[in-house]
């Protein structure tokens, strides 16, 4: 290009009108000026108003200029989102902080929230599956390569392997260097106390929200979502307590082979439970590991019949109805034939029987005739203040309603009167004998730490007075009756037996016994009640091949208080002492005196 | 650098030392751009379609090399060959316009193509940047003598342009037709007292649109309340951005080209900011407001009034129809299925910008001499 040749012969357009335009022209030249004139000033209005033009637009550039600053800047310091898709999981719950942790009522942790890393696969930036699978088998042993491969065979572009990696495995599938494979962070619940706390803990899903125990119950306080979001979660349990109960529970479940197990602890003034437990339990860690039995919890979601325990409520409504004294008694030398069915005792004395001789001896013709006389309708009302009659309020929400007899006459009121025809739970049964020997107020049970100044939904069920009487009654069962094994030197147990045939499918199974033993200790003054059930117990030789609670829950009662009764700081007693003895001390009316040879 | 002398005088010769050659880099910039994008974002588009994944890039191979000689072609008119080119495109795309109310097959509730074969035609799209020239030509026509009411004949082109599209119907196009010709029609010198008129009516037209249409309602809707969900596509696209950051997460590595139907048409963007980064997003943007504003600063040396209302018509249209894409893309205003210009996938928009770049070159190249067309 030569820039000399420009200012001469550049092809500058003819600066002429051309004849057709010349022709539009007006011919007065005086009109020619001042539409030229006119042609001026529209020009200079179009740019003055092009310039405005301009400015906007530049404004609208600016404005997305910076639209696009502040978006990167706001993705900066975002953890990396890869891959989000519709049909993945939804995003872990906790945002800023994670669910809070669970701890026992000394603050021993039962649960807290670790993050640890999951791997997931985008299948379609994995360059050799084939290769990738057979890599990743050698580091995460439980994983299937048959099961990966099928994975990375889809056709989504987000796939998870494995959820929660440790540490370790994170860094062992890095150095694999498998290109389509990345972590996500996320939050995995986890308890280290394992299967202790099983049932009252519950668990959670993959995405960390409670589907069980008080794990569902708080799910929204402790996700922090709800408008009560909590720091912690304070239980009223507590671990030590927890472990001997289902150290003993165990042990007792496995030497006379039962199919189930199941105790509680429970503060009767405070109605705090301290320990509850289920057998078979579970791993809350590995949930999906255990079969729906052992998830199933006995304390509070299972009702049976109890048996002879609820003697305990037939005598205390007797004696707090004042239809007989403590020195009554009732004629058990015929078994009872009402309506079809027979009642008869299992160890017949056959002879009348007074008020603590019914309940000593356990004598279901007698506790029959002490219901019969106060009548159904009482007997309801009262058995409906101890709460048996409804579902009971706890913190989880595995909870079972009581079964109630379709007719309740004097026919039912006999049979309930120890413990047949009505069905409840044995947080129920543990709940109604706390009342019985606190003093006779209905305190509503729980399983958060409560302080002891505040006790909550108390109503008074009996009076002080038979309450009184009740304790002495138990202590007798313990001392002279049936319940001798459930004995722990120096705590002072009373207590009761309960031995019910299973009903299974509308009949009583006669080789299948719910042997239950309900106590409290120490009986000159109550503090705590323990209950102890064994599901379809077999007799042994040490038992003499007996299987009835005196046998087999009893003992559980005795062992366990033994180790409780000093972490409870319980002062062991002198249970022979003359103080001891006295409170203790209650008159048998027997008529028949001269005649026991013992 | 060139084989072209300034003694060179045939039409290619002359062509080259006086068209925009700025503008011309910045175009060739874009359309570049747009083979990249169309590469990276379409064969995940073609996947999901159960289309030979590279359906769409052979397409868009194909349609490039023609834009490019289309742009070149009608550069090299005159003013007024680019007028007659206009009236001509004008009719001609007015009654493919009709015939699609009358013949084309109902897309998703409405009537906007017509079926060749396996290609499909967007007639709106060329009638816009005709609209603007033939509008531009009678505001013109207006001042400079008496004898031609160029603003009624104007504002009668308008109205059946209008209906057309009212018909269809296509209530974005009907806005950025509506806000070209109306800037066209302030530059023309409209009393400000007729122009805070048309902007009150233009806000009645937007409330009668609103609730005339049930999708522009929930469109508006969605974009008032993010909380409300449904805006899938623009959280995906406000994810990607957050994702790619400055610098992106790389050519192909974007995950949002998977998860958007459509990422290689109006989500772009979104594609581009992921695997690309902001940066590169900025330059797109600057090369666009480069386009816009050097074409507005040299219509100022302009004499010939038609030029530079046409050339300020299509500018606006150039610009406006980026500004939209781009602030749908980045959630500043509701969603309006609008290509972003030579980036965008598709034919039909990439052949209407051809006619409209090159129709811009063509006025925008220097000329001696009082205005006056020749």
């Amino acid at each position: 290009m030569s820039e000399l040749t420009w200012s001469t012969k550049s092809p500058r357009p003819r600066i002429t009108l051309t004849p057709s335009l010349a022709q539009n022209l007006p011919d007065d030249n005086h009109m020619a000026l001042r539409l030229e004139g006119s042609a001026k000033e529209t020009l200079e209005q179009g740019r003055n108003r092009l310039v405005m033009a301009g400015v906007i637009f530049a404004i609208c550039f600016i404005a997305l200029a910076s639209r696009l600053i502040g978006l990167a800047i706001s993705g900066i310091g975002d953890e990396e989102v890869i891959a989000s898709e519709a049909d993945a999981p939804p995003p872990v719950a906790t945002t800023e902080s994670k669910r809070a942790e669970i701890r026992d009522r000394n603050g021993v942790l039962l649960a807290t929230t670790l993050t640890t890393a999951s791997l997931f696969a985008d299948p379609k930036k994995v360059l050799d599956p084939k290769e990738a699978a057979a890599k990743l088998t050698t580091v995460l042993g439980d994983l299937n390569e048959a099961t990966i491969l099928s994975k990375l065979a889809s056709a989504k572009n987000f796939i998870w392997l494995k959820r929660n990696l440790t540490p370790s495995q994170q860094y062992q599938v890095n150095s694999l260097g498998i290109p389509g494979l990345y972590f996500r962070e996320e939050e995995k619940r986890f308890y280290p106390m394992g299967p202790l706390v099983s049932h009252v803990m519950g668990f959670t899903d993959v995405d960390n929200h409670g589907i069980a125990g008080v794990e569902k119950h708080f799910d929204e306080q402790l996700n922090g979502s709800g408008e009560r979001a909590s720091q912690e979660l304070i239980l009223s349990l507590d671990v030590r307590i927890q472990h001997a109960l289902r150290d003993e529970l165990s042990r007792h479940m496995s030497i006379f082979r039962a199919i189930g197990a199941a105790g509680m602890v429970m503060d009767i003034k405070t109605g705090e439970i301290l320990g509850m437990v289920s057998l078979p339990d579970f791993d809350p860690n590995r949930p999906g590991d255990f079969s729906g039995d052992a998830k199933f919890n006995r304390i509070s979601l299972g009702v049976y019949e109890m048996g002879s325990t609820f003697k305990t409520f037939t005598t205390a409504m007797g004696l707090d109805t004042g239809t007989v004294g403590l020195n009554g008694g009732y004629d058990a030398t015929e078994p009872i034939r009402k309506g079809g069915f027979r009642i008869r005792d299992d160890h017949p004395k056959k002879r009348w029987l007074s008020v603590p001789e019914i309940y000593m001896y356990s004598s279901n013709i007698g506790a029959a005739k002490m219901a019969d006389e106060v009548g159904p309708k009482r007997h309801k009302a009262f058995l409906a203040k101890l709460g048996l009659l409804e579902k009971p309020s706890l913190e989880i929400p595995e909870i079972g309603a009581p079964i109630l007899p379709p007719r309740w006459n004097s026919l039912e009121t006999m049979t309930i009167s120890f413990g047949h025809g009505l069905s409840v739970s044995p947080l129920q049964l543990s709940t109604g004998i706390a009342a019985i020997v606190n003093g006779g107020n209905y305190i509503k049970p729980t399983v958060v730490r409560r302080d002891s100044e505040k006790r909550t939904a108390v109503r008074q069920v009996i009076s002080a007075k038979t309450s009184d009487i009740m304790r002495r009654l138990m202590r007798l069962v313990v001392e002279k009756g049936t319940g001798g094994k459930a004995a722990a030197p120096g705590y002072l147990v009373g207590g009761k037996t309960g031995t019910a045939e299973k009903a299974v499918g509308g009949r009583y199974k006669r080789d299948a016994l719910i042997a239950s033993f309900v106590s409290a200790f120490p009986m000159n003054d109550p503090r705590y009640v323990v209950f102890a059930m064994l599901d379809e117990p077999k007799g042994n030789a040490q038992t003499h091949g007996f299987r009835s609670a005196g046998w087999t829950a009893a003992p559980i009662v005795g062992r366990l208080i033994s180790r409780i009764g000093p972490i409870l700081s319980i002062q062991p007693l002198d249970e022979e002492s003359e103080a001891i003895q006295k409170a203790m001390f209650i008159p048998i009316n027997s008529r028949e005196k001269k005649l026991a040879s013992f | 650098m060139t084989t072209f002398t300034r003694l060179d005088r045939s039409v290619v010769g002359s062509w080259w030392w006086t068209v925009d050659r700025w503008t011309l880099v910045a175009v060739g910039l874009l359309v570049a751009m747009g083979g990249v994008m169309v590469l990276a974002a379409s064969p995940a588009i073609a996947a999901r379609l159960h289309l030979d994944s590279f359906h769409f890039v052979r397409r868009q191979f194909m349609y490039l090399p023609m834009a490019v000689m289309a742009i070149f072609a009608i550069s090299l008119l005159s003013p007024l060959w680019v007028r007659r080119l206009a009236v001509v495109s004008f009719g001609f795309f007015s009654i493919l316009t009709i015939a699609t109310l009358l013949v084309g097959p109902e897309v998703k509730g409405a009537h906007r193509w017509l079926q060749f074969g396996s290609f499909t035609l967007q007639p709106t799209e060329f009638l816009k940047p005709s609209f603007a020239v033939v509008a531009a030509w009678m505001f013109a026509e207006q001042r400079r003598s008496d004898e031609i009411p160029g603003n009624l004949i104007s504002i009668a082109l308008f109205v059946f342009v209008v209906s057309l599209l009212l018909l269809q119907p296509d209530v974005g196009m009907t806005l950025v037709v509506s806000a070209v010709w109306f800037a066209q029609f302030f530059l023309a010198g409209l009393p400000i007292i007729w122009v805070v008129m048309f902007v009150v009516v233009g806000i009645v037209s937007a409330a009668a649109a609103y609730s005339l249409f049930p999708h522009v309602a929930s469109r508006v809707d969605r974009f008032m309340d993010p909380s409300g969900g449904g805006n899938y596509q623009i959280e995906r696209a406000m994810e990607a951005f957050q994702t790619g950051g400055f610098f992106g997460v790389g050519p192909g590595d974007g995950s949002v080209k998977r998860q958007l139907p459509d990422a290689h048409t109006d989500f772009i963007f979104a594609v581009l900011g992921e695997e690309f980064g902001v940066v590169i997003c900025l330059f797109v943007v600057a090369l666009f407001a480069f386009i816009v504003l050097r074409g507005f600063s040299r219509l100022l040396e302009e004499k010939n009034f038609f030029v530079v209302l046409a050339a300020a018509g299509l500018l606006i249209q150039f610009g406006l129809q980026a500004v939209i894409n781009i602030g749908v893309n980045l959630r500043l205003m509701p969603t309006k299925g609008m290509t972003l210009p030579f980036i965008s996938y598709g034919g039909s928009s990439m052949f209407a910008l051809a006619l409209l770049m090159g129709m811009l070159l063509a006025l925008s190249r220097r000329r001696a001499g009082t205005g006056e067309l020749r």
